[in-house]
């Protein structure tokens, strides 16, 4: 765990300085407008991060943006992007006689297809552990042999290689009683998904700060090349952000779509080739199914030979099947950045944190729970 | 509003989901008018005697942690709460509920620091309760306190009371308890020698209520500053406006609290307390409080305003503005 002194210069008080952030939003009026004579009277920039929708309004500066100016949420929360068929499996594992599900604490509230999740499980008798890292979950596994324990995988290249971590160790260890799911997804190939929809309005992506410290800036170049979309690397603190729709408004301005780094103090262009090592190691990239889009080849991640013995979908053969989305529910459109949480009928009504309908409310980091948590 | 069907976790937590729970079930049971007002300790007149009167249970994991244990944290939780109704506490109950195998040498550590506690706080356990359970039954020790303490003549402490223009005072650093409790349960080693805030806050308060002006003070405790003054909030009919630059929240405290994704309007306290005061007697208040060593880093964090709609919001640092609502479920298990 790092220590506070090494994380003070990722929040130190400069990054919320009220003269900064200002300046900054003084600069975004003229470039906003600037921009949105380019792009037809509106400008969309896409958080593709959950942590940037939450941060974003816990900082209330959505009410201080330009008036042309939008910021959509895209598919960037992990739990959200989790298809019903995925959750329904997680379920169907922890109905497992004597099983200890292990798993951050965000999937708890997440609903099955008959209305389950694993809070309700936990009330029926489930041994459901919340933890902070899987590596504890490999530690229970050692401490109670007799037992099958289970690790809910799920994320993006953020989660997949502490994961991978995990797993490796519990390989090392010789541990039989320890597997992980590894329902993964990448988020260029995400990306990609979004622009090669025609109705895309998507003028520039503000890229996920903590997935890009692992897998560097080379992965996005297609976005700027191929589809001519600005892509702006940002870090999680007010000015961060306000420095990188900045970023963003110049290149819609200029004309020249790139990928810049904003958040350059935590990632590098090559980004962490450890991490990297290890996920190519355990994983594989494989279709994966999204919720609202469907299963798409070539956007996740699945165990490789060397470890398909630590998933827990094949070790206990849990089948797949695909379910609906709960009805009335937009979730699958916030997602694809083509509604805001307050366009859902549901939104504030039917669905509300305690008692959620879909995921964007449900998990910390989805669209509807930010809307609704700071109002904005 | 859920209907009721089983309790959750979430019920324990203090913030929206306990409310429905007292709400549905302990009001519709348990009505009276001493009960109604729903605020730390009830008010009873005896023979005359304006008392102030409080209960308490502690179920924290693990019993002992940086800065406190739940004997230190069960004793003056109930002090604070008798406190903050302008009550000098007078005696306390301590029933504990133990489970089988727990270690004596643990729980003679607990009793000296409860000793310790209420020694500081000039109180004396005056009546306790033991029971043992079976291994299994319970997590180690539970503990409940109950206290009286003698409400002053001409003192009337109450939410309600609290005026458009009043400024609010926070008593100093918050989120220590949470953060230090949470670090020592999940061996998380973080650094930066974060301790628990327990402490009786009896004679810091005695020393403010000696200013004229204050008209309400909360106990910041689960559910943190953000579900206080939602309470208040309710029960006044105003709208509570804070300042987050001005909330006091130590380096050590927030970077532990953005590592682990909790926000430290919602994390608990167990030695803070929220103030509400007219404005022309926050600097005299301020004085008495920092006079404390439990209160040397208290400050005006906002106002309370009168508005259409009242709610809670928050100017935030960069020149925006948002909502707080109450503590939505569980942010952890079991803190305090």
């Amino acid at each position: 765990m790092k220590t506070s002194s090494s994380t003070e210069r990722f929040s130190s008080p400069l990054w919320r300085d009220r003269a900064l952030a200002a300046s900054a939003l003084s600069e975004m009026e003229g470039l906003a407008a600037a921009a949105a004579s380019r792009t037809g009277g509106q400008v969309n920039f896409m958080e593709v991060c959950g942590t940037h929708t939450m941060a974003i309004a816990a900082s209330g500066m959505r009410r201080l943006f330009p008036k042309v100016l939008r910021m959509l949420s895209g598919p960037g929360c992990p739990v959200c992007v989790t298809s019903q068929g995925d959750i329904d499996r997680v379920l169907a594992l922890a109905a497992l006689p004597g099983v200890i599900i292990t798993t951050f604490g965000d999937m708890m509230k997440v609903k099955g297809s008959k209305g389950l999740d694993l809070n309700s499980m936990r009330e029926r008798g489930t041994d459901v552990r919340v933890v902070y890292s899987p590596l504890d979950a490999v530690a229970i596994a050692a401490a109670e042999p007799a037992r099958q324990v289970v690790f809910i995988g799920v994320g993006f290249e953020t989660t997949a290689p502490v994961i991978a971590g995990a797993v490796a160790r519990a390989k090392k260890a010789g541990l039989k009683n320890f597997s992980s799911t590894a329902f993964f997804k990448l988020v260029p190939p995400a990306l990609e998904l979004l622009l090669s929809d025609p109705e895309n309005r998507i003028h520039g992506f503000m890229l996920p700060g903590h997935v890009s410290a692992i897998i560097g800036l080379e992965p996005y170049r297609f976005v700027s090349k191929k589809y001519g979309v600005p892509c702006v690397v940002t870090g999680f603190e007010p000015l961060d952000i306000l420095a990188g729709v900045n970023m963003l408004l110049k290149q819609v301005v200029s004309g020249h779509p790139s990928v810049e780094d904003e958040y350059f103090r935590a990632v590098r262009e090559e980004g962490n080739p450890a991490a990297l090592k290890l996920m190519a190691e355990v994983f594989e990239v494989c279709s994966a199914s999204w919720r609202a889009i469907g299963t798409v080849k070539a956007t996740g991640l699945e165990f490789s030979k060397a470890y398909a013995s630590f998933d827990a979908v094949k070790r206990f053969k849990i089948p797949y099947s695909d379910a609906p989305e709960p009805k009335g529910c937009l979730c699958g459109k916030i997602l694809l950045g083509k509604a805001l949480p307050p366009d859902c009928p549901l939104f504030g009504r039917a669905c509300s944190p305690s008692s959620a309908v879909g995921p964007c409310m449900v998990s910390s980091e989805g669209a509807c729970a930010a809307w609704f948590k700071y109002g904005n | 509003m859920a209907v009721f069907q089983k309790v959750l976790l979430g019920h324990g937590s203090g913030g929206r989901l306990s409310r429905e729970l007292v709400e549905q079930v302990f009001l519709k049971s348990f009505s009276n008018p001493a009960l109604l007002p729903l605020e730390d300790a009830a008010e009873v007149t005896l023979g005359g005697a304006r008392l102030a009167f409080t209960t308490d249970s502690y179920v924290v994991t693990p019993v002992e942690f940086p800065g406190a244990d739940i004997g230190r944290v069960a004793v003056c939780g109930t002090v604070n709460d008798l406190a903050v109704k302008g009550a000098r506490p007078a005696a306390l109950s301590a029933g504990f509920i133990l489970e089988e195998g727990f270690p004596a040498a643990v729980l003679k550590r607990i009793t000296a620091s409860m000793r310790r506690a209420a020694d500081e706080a000039g109180v004396s356990i005056v009546t306790g309760d033991t029971k043992v359970v079976e291994k299994g039954h319970a997590d180690g020790i539970f503990i409940n306190t109950s206290g009286i303490g003698l409400i002053p003549k001409g003192r009337r402490l109450t939410s309600a009371a609290v005026r458009d223009g009043d400024v609010i005072i926070v008593s100093g650093n918050l989120a220590d308890h949470g953060v230090a409790v949470m670090n020592a349960r999940s061996k998380l080693g973080l650094e930066g020698g974060i301790k628990s805030d327990a402490a009786p806050l009896n004679r810091m308060i005695e020393a403010a209520l000696r200013r004229p002006g204050v008209r309400a003070m909360r106990d910041i405790t689960r559910g943190g500053l953000a579900t206080v003054l939602n309470e208040v909030s309710g029960a006044c009919g105003l709208t509570a406006e804070v300042e987050e630059e001005q909330v006091p929240v130590s380096p050590a405290a927030r970077n532990a609290c953005a590592l682990l994704g909790l926000d430290p309007m919602y994390v608990a306290n167990e030695g803070k307390i929220a103030l509400f005061a007219a404005p022309q007697a926050a600097a005299g208040v301020l004085a008495a409080l920092r006079a404390d060593k439990y209160g040397r880093n208290a400050v005006v964090v906002g106002r309370m305003v009168k508005e259409k709609k009242p709610q809670v919001r928050l100017n935030t640092a960069i020149g925006g503005s948002r909502i707080m609502l109450m503590l939505e479920g569980e942010q952890l298990p079991r803190i305090c």
